[in-house]
């Protein structure tokens, strides 16, 4: 058992430096059209909410609170206090999508969807069409390995309230709790590169 | 005559991996490394001989200057096929995925890898993959090359460039997962007393591969998720009409894609080292020089891209540095090359198929490697980049390096994997059909490119058809050199010699166990007290098992 949450633990670690690596190709290119555009990028952070984005970072740090007292929890043995904090962060989570679903769904209707439906009148239109590449590339791939999050916050919650988590097993618990962190830590690097520097 | 009869008396009521539990869905399902091992082996030699058909037809539109077999639309699509199916669909899972997963949990006594299940939705995501690469060559082709450079991937070609680098993607997916699986398993289920320094070479390649996998795969699978929303929503993230930089399209997809050269040849050395201690009968020379030399290419594969793009407009300053660092891959790699050749000094050396394979490895990956260096200086690469040069420069590599070494590494454990002797008299003649085959295509095409023949048209002038007609008469002695070995491997099966646990006499805790082994590969965890290639006199090993 031991060596199984080892190996688990190192695995996730593992996959996470993979993670890394496929954020950091993006973030590169993100980096260098920004220097390379710099205007026209800091035209096109104008058209964010920064009210929306601020509380959405708020439920985020918030969600991953919540995940730490999960894997506490699940050490000490407490079954319905990790079952709550599960439920909470899942329910944060949701929140967190909904309401990027919700700027997402503003962005369209201004016409800064890229393709066929950018409509934005400026000389620089070509290159904040580029930013808006960016963001929804960004934060489309971030949404994505939140969704996925939330398959595997049911799967816990369903097994932990079956009771399969014990002080001797809470290695799904701590892995998916490193995932969720790192997940986390992506939009904590997102937000200020697409809402606050302008 | 009466051992043929005994052979062929069923000794195998002892249970292993293939007789465990039958049907296909024990198979499908299976959890056993070994079984998943089968199912990638199954898989990549579909794809062998689909990306081979592409390259038979190549060679037989280049028999004549003009373009007579087919037009210059069919025969981009067929290099970019072959391409990208030898690639994505062959090399990089050949090696790692086939004979990784049989024997690398065996010989660092392990009863699986670390992860099982993980082990199997890695077969399946690169069936996906798989399939879905099929479609596009029953739906039409891609025609922009292997690499997809943009912005002719994004907006101008009108094939299915989405499906086939969306199925790039997901196949990418799997081998991070092979490659995860690896590392953790390398790391936590070494059998006890199994320190790094008495691993099996072939493991500290594997290893070295795998970190090449998870840091490189990644990168090369959000280039393409760009890459699909360029095409898809036509804006322009590489294309300089819109604003984009297609340069940065090509570093990013070389930081993979350069790497990806290590994860096909790493694995292969790691075979060479196998097959070179055991068929000298010595310990490889030098062993921690082999071990960090794996490490080695690794690290500095990863900062040698650029040599890719020498002439495509990057700095003259950035271009310097990665020629120099190139030639820095060149010492690692000598130094393989030396630590085997001098394994082989005074040696007690057998010439099985096997170490024929090993032997062919070595030559051609020289020539593939020194070639290599043409092509990192500066001067040099002006003159040769995008002719026939390259191809030939890299054919040696994966080709003449990796898929012999694949094809040495399957007849080596081939009696652990299947419990049988394949027919070596067919074996010797195949090894060789394979050497002369391979040279007599590959050769010809330096001097072609030397002389000026561009890569990737279908047609040429006239004065270099005597070369060419030579390199399409190797293809066909090749093409029969890979084809002999599927036929006598499948004979085997049913009447091949009964192998016994260790033909070879080789060292290494696969040989320990049955062929072909128990599903959990010990009946008890091996204990080890002595470093990899023992190969001493017996006298000398029982008086150190005796202490």
């Amino acid at each position: 058992m031991g060596q199984q949450y080892e190996a688990s633990t190192l695995g996730m670690w593992v996959f996470l430096t993979t993670e890394i690596l496929f954020f950091g190709g993006i973030f590169l290119a993100y980096t260098l059209y920004r220097n390379q555009y710099f205007e026209a990028f800091k035209e096109a952070a104008h058209h964010q909410d920064l009210w929306l984005g601020t509380i959405n970072t708020a439920v985020l740090i918030c969600s991953s609170l919540t995940m730490a007292m999960a894997v506490y929890f699940s050490q000490l043995g407490k079954r319905k206090a990790l079952v709550t904090s599960l439920v909470l962060t899942l329910i944060l989570g949701v929140v967190f999508v909904g309401i990027k679903g919700y700027e997402y769904y503003e962005h369209i209707h201004e016409g800064l969807f890229p393709g066929s439906l950018f409509h934005f009148q400026s000389p620089m239109a070509d290159q904040i069409q580029l930013f808006f590449v960016f963001y929804f590339s960004m934060t489309g791939l971030h949404a994505l390995h939140m969704i996925i999050g939330f398959g595997i916050l049911i799967w816990l919650i369903l097994r932990a309230r079956k009771g399969d988590f014990s002080p001797e097993y809470y290695g799904p618990v701590e892995v998916t709790g490193l995932y969720w962190h790192f997940v986390d830590i992506v939009w904590i690097f997102l937000f200020p590169l697409l809402y606050l520097i302008h | 005559m009466t051992t043929a009869v005994i052979d062929r008396i069923p000794i195998e009521t002892e249970e292993n991996y293939l007789n465990a539990s039958y049907g296909v869905k024990s198979w499908l399902l299976t959890k056993d490394h070994k079984r998943i091992g089968i199912l990638y082996l199954l898989a990549i030699t579909v794809m062998f001989f689909v990306g081979g058909f592409f390259a038979t037809m190549m060679r037989l539109e280049l028999l004549t200057p003009q373009g007579d077999l087919m037009t210059s639309d069919t025969y981009n699509k067929f290099f970019t096929m072959h391409g990208i199916i030898m690639i994505f669909f062959f090399l990089i899972p050949s090696i790692p995925a086939v004979l990784g997963n049989f024997i690398l949990p065996i010989m660092i006594g392990a009863k699986d890898l670390a992860f099982p299940k993980l082990n199997l939705l890695s077969w399946y995501i690169y069936m996906i993959g798989a399939i879905g690469g099929t479609y596009v060559v029953i739906a039409g082709g891609v025609d922009t090359g292997w690499t997809f450079y943009t912005p002719f991937s994004t907006q101008y070609s009108n094939t299915h460039v989405i499906a086939t680098t969306l199925s790039a993607f997901i196949t990418g997916f799997s081998s991070i997962l092979t490659g995860l699986n690896f590392i953790v398993t390398i790391h936590r289920m070494r059998a006890p007393g199994l320190t790094w320094f008495r691993l099996p070479l072939f493991v500290w390649s594997m290893y070295a591969t795998s970190v090449i996998m998870i840091l490189a795969t990644p990168v090369l699978a959000i280039t393409l998720v760009l890459l699909i929303v360029e095409r898809a929503l036509r804006v322009g993230i590489f294309d300089p009409a819109l604003g984009g930089d297609p340069l940065l399209y090509q570093h990013l997809f070389w930081f993979y894609s350069h790497p990806a050269v290590y994860i096909m040849v790493l694995p292969a050395m790691g075979v060479v080292s196998e097959l070179v201690a055991a068929f000298s009968r010595k310990r490889i020379f030098g062993y921690k020089f082999v071990a960090f030399a794996s490490l080695a290419i690794a690290f500095l594969g990863f900062l040698v891209w650029g040599h890719h793009m020498l002439v495509a407009g990057i700095s003259v300053y950035s271009a310097m540095i990665f020629s120099i660092l190139s030639f820095l891959v060149a010492i690692p790699s000598a130094i393989k090359v030396f630590n085997w050749t001098a394994t082989l000094y005074k040696g007690s050396v057998s010439y099985d198929t096997p170490m024929l394979y090993a032997l062919g490895f070595i030559g051609l990956f020289t020539i593939g490697g020194l070639t290599g260096l043409f092509l990192a200086a500066l001067g040099l690469d002006v003159h040769v980049h995008d002719t026939y040069f390259i191809v030939a420069h890299f054919h040696y590599i994966m080709v003449g390096g990796a898929v012999m070494a694949y094809f040495g590494g399957i007849h080596y454990w081939w009696p652990k994997i299947s419990g049988r002797m394949y027919p070596e008299w067919w074996g010797r003649l195949s090894a060789l059909l394979v050497f002369v085959g391979f040279n007599l295509t590959f050769f010809p095409q330096f001097i072609l490119g030397y002389l000026g023949m561009p890569r990737r048209y279908h047609a040429y002038v006239p004065e270099f058809q005597v070369l060419n007609v030579m390199s399409t008469a190797g293809a066909s002695i090749l093409a029969i050199g890979y084809a002999v070995p599927a036929i006598y491997m499948i004979w085997s099966l049913k009447y091949g010699k009964i192998a016994g646990n260790n033909p070879w006499g080789a060292a290494g805790l696969e040989w320990t166990t049955t062929s072909p082994p128990p599903a959990h590969n010990f009946d008890e965890t091996p204990i080890v007290t002595w470093d990899a290639y023992e190969y001493r006199p017996p006298e000398e090993a029982a008086v150190v098992t005796v202490v």
